[in-house]
């Protein structure tokens, strides 16, 4: 594989890996809380649908993300509603809000746009263009380095970088502010949050505010930035990647980001490269496919280290107990 | 006692949810335009005034009390199988290969054996996240989710490089031999004179899937194993102490969960297809969770819910026929569905409670 390949290969790990990222920091701020979410890709998908339709009517891409995050916050509020209000089961509740998803965008986009479920083809202002950064252009013609950067670093859509510096963000709001210690608290032992006089619900509702929106960020840049436009189930399993990636990363934000670029890369070596020959052993993309969700397996039963979610998980939070 | 009457917990509170999830339904088609009550008139129509319609909702029908069965033995073990998608995939494989390779004499004997391979690949699927949950503590919801995707890698991959027939185009195994056939509805109840059933898919697999309910209810409430299953999915730490090992009961529950969603796929590559395609399971898997939270678990229950969602299921492909609403409204029923019955199960529970507390107040 010669360098011009690889940087290419990469380039598409960085736009594969940026949904996943989104999508696994907003669960991560989910399950952190005590609030498991397996209706990420739900989340992601009515967004997806959202910001596109928006988009397409007002060739606007900035109102199609503003309307993407609304629907996958509505989304968020169903799943809190559910699984806070009403102490329900969270898993439950995940799995009806992804077939909500599932459904209702197809429906609406069929009422709407009468295209048998997708938005027309999103152009020019309804779609992120990729930024270049300064100097791309002066030094691509330098060795190396030149290509790196135009073709690695530069050309990407702004929900690119936002994702990228949304893991040190992350970080910092769990690790170094007043609410990540109660946030990440409230996962771990709710009681002791609530006798310290801190809400619990409001909390939990807080921190499912964040996941709706970071959803809603991961769900427009796959109609809007990587996409141009929706198509019917188009975030293809990305939910479960990202909730894969989460618990590869054992809810850990920088980790979230090297788990994120690694099954951004299996993504994209299985799309470049259908079958790869190793020198006699053929790996077929099947496998490719589904080695994130081996790995997910593999880490889960405590082989390569423990996966040890957040102790609360899981459980609704019943005051007098 | 401050809890309800049985029969308001097991009949009012999911009736009440389900006709919110219809409420919710309704609105959802006036909001694109169409009548819910001409739609709904629609769906009888199509769905339950001709035999043929009724084939086909007897067909879905029999593919939902197989999942609905499955995920509700693992909820009696208080265990949540999404996994029977990829569950039932496997066994459609298991099918196939018995269908495929084994010279049969009959379709009797096919069907026979074909149950096996099913109902073992199935389970097998299954055995994996179930062993892994009692052995290594990792959540059963997570690793089913995560093998539905690897059934689906390696189902891909089997029917694209193993078994597709050589010249052949689509990822599909060949039409299976004819000795495996299974007599159709059609087959077994059309006369010369009076033609029922005509071109419809239901076959002998539905009389496979009520016994599966009876065996089912015998099982869980007639013997010692179903008994385990019950008091472990009361109460671990009572059960254990009782001397029911955990680690059995979590797999032998799961094993049969995943054997009865791989039978599902006796119905589909069997009965319908008569050869294993790509995306057999056409979402069964997960309507069964539906199935099992409307039936509460109980295989009277899931019948009764299974041949509602076949119902809806046959309804929905005339709507779509007949009208602009598409199939996915039934995604968006069977969400409701999910969401009222099993979610917000409390929002409904809770003023009931109320509701008879103050009403015994007053009668005492």
């Amino acid at each position: 594989m010669d360098y011009a390949t690889l940087l290419q290969v990469l380039d598409s790990t960085v736009r594969l890996a940026t949904p996943l990222l989104l999508a696994c920091l907003a669960g991560l701020f989910s399950e952190r809380s005590g609030i498991v979410d397996i209706g990420l890709e739900g989340k992601m998908l009515a967004a997806a649908f959202l910001s596109a339709a928006i988009a397409a009517v007002t060739g606007s891409v900035w109102l199609g993300l503003l309307a993407g995050i609304a629907a996958s916050m509505l989304m968020s509020f169903i799943h809190g509603f559910a699984s806070i209000t009403f102490r329900g089961n969270q898993l439950i509740s995940g799995v009806a809000i992804n077939f909500l998803a599932s459904g209702l965008t197809v429906l609406i986009a069929q009422d709407w746009f009468s295209q048998g479920g997708r938005t027309p083809s999103l152009m020019g202002g309804g779609r992120f263009e990729s930024i270049t950064l300064p100097f791309a252009e002066a030094l691509r013609g330098v060795p190396v380095i030149g290509p790196l950067y135009y073709e690695l670093i530069s050309g990407h859509s702004i929900l690119v970088y936002v994702a990228f510096l949304m893991v040190p963000l992350t970080w910092w709001i769990l690790y170094r502010t007043r609410f990540g210690l109660r946030l990440r608290a409230v996962g771990e032992a709710p009681e002791a949050v609530d006798t310290a006089g801190v809400s619990v619900v409001a909390l939990r509702y807080a921190a499912i505010a964040i996941c709706g929106l970071l959803c809603g960020l991961a769900g427009a840049y796959l109609a809007t930035g990587l996409q141009a436009g929706f198509v019917r189930e188009m975030t293809a399993g990305r939910g479960y990647i990202a909730l894969a990636a989460l618990i590869f990363a054992k809810w850990r934000p920088w980790y979230a980001l090297y788990a994120c670029l690694l099954f951004g890369l299996l993504q994209a070596v299985a799309l470049r490269y259908q079958n790869i020959d190793l020198g006699g052993i053929i790996i077929p993309v099947q496998v490719m496919d589904a080695l994130p969700y081996i790995l997910t397996v593999v880490i889960l039963a405590g082989f390569v280290g423990k996966a040890i979610p957040p102790r609360a998980g899981g459980e609704p939070y019943v005051k007098e107990r | 006692m401050d809890k309800m009457p049985a029969w308001a917990d097991a009949v009012l509170v999911p009736l009440i949810s389900i006709l919110l999830a219809a409420i919710l339904s309704a609105g959802v088609i006036l909001a694109i335009g169409e009548n819910p009550i001409e739609a709904f008139k629609l769906m009888v129509d199509g769905a339950l005034m001709r035999s043929s319609g009724w084939g086909y909702t007897l067909y879905y029908t029999t593919n939902f009390i197989f999942t609905g069965l499955c995920v509700a033995i693992a909820f009696h073990a208080k265990m949540f199988n999404i996994g029977g998608e990829g569950q039932a995939m496997i066994g459609g494989l298991g099918v196939a290969l018995a269908c495929l390779f084994i010279p049969f004499p009959h379709w009797s004997v096919a069907l026979l054996v074909a149950t096996l391979a099913a109902a073992a690949f199935g389970a097998a699927w299954a055995f994996i996240p179930a062993w892994l949950q009692a052995k290594r503590g990792s959540h059963i919801v997570i690793t089913t989710i995560m093998f539905n995707f690897i059934a689906a890698a390696l189902l891909n991959y089997v029917l694209v490089n193993l078994l597709r027939p050589v010249g052949a185009m689509e990822p599909a195994t060949g039409t299976f031999p004819a000795a495996t056939h299974l007599p159709t509805f059609q087959d077994m109840f059309a006369t010369e004179g009076n033609p029922l059933f005509r071109g419809s898919p239901a076959n002998v697999t539905f009389f496979l899937a009520v016994a599966a309910c009876i065996a089912f209810w015998f099982l869980i409430w007639r013997t010692k194993l179903g008994y385990e299953i019950r008091a472990f999915g009361q109460s671990e730490s009572a059960a254990r102490y009782a001397g029911i090992s955990p680690v059995r009961i979590t797999v032998v529950a799961m094993l049969i969960s995943g054997g009865l969603a791989g039978m599902m796929a006796l119905n589909t590559t069997m009965g319908e297809a008569e050869r294993l395609v790509l995306n057999a399971t056409e979402g069964a898997g997960f309507i069964g969770i539906a199935v099992a939270l409307m039936g509460r678990s109980h295989p009277v229950g899931v019948f009764l819910a299974a041949l509602l969602f076949g119902f809806l299921y046959q309804g929905g492909a005339e709507l779509a026929l007949w009208t602009n609403i598409p199939r996915e409204l039934i995604t968006v029923i069977q969400a409701l569905v999910i969401l009222f019955t099993g979610a917000l199960d409390n929002m409904v529970r809770l003023p009931l409670e109320k509701l008879f507390m103050s009403m015994r107040r007053r009668s005492s």
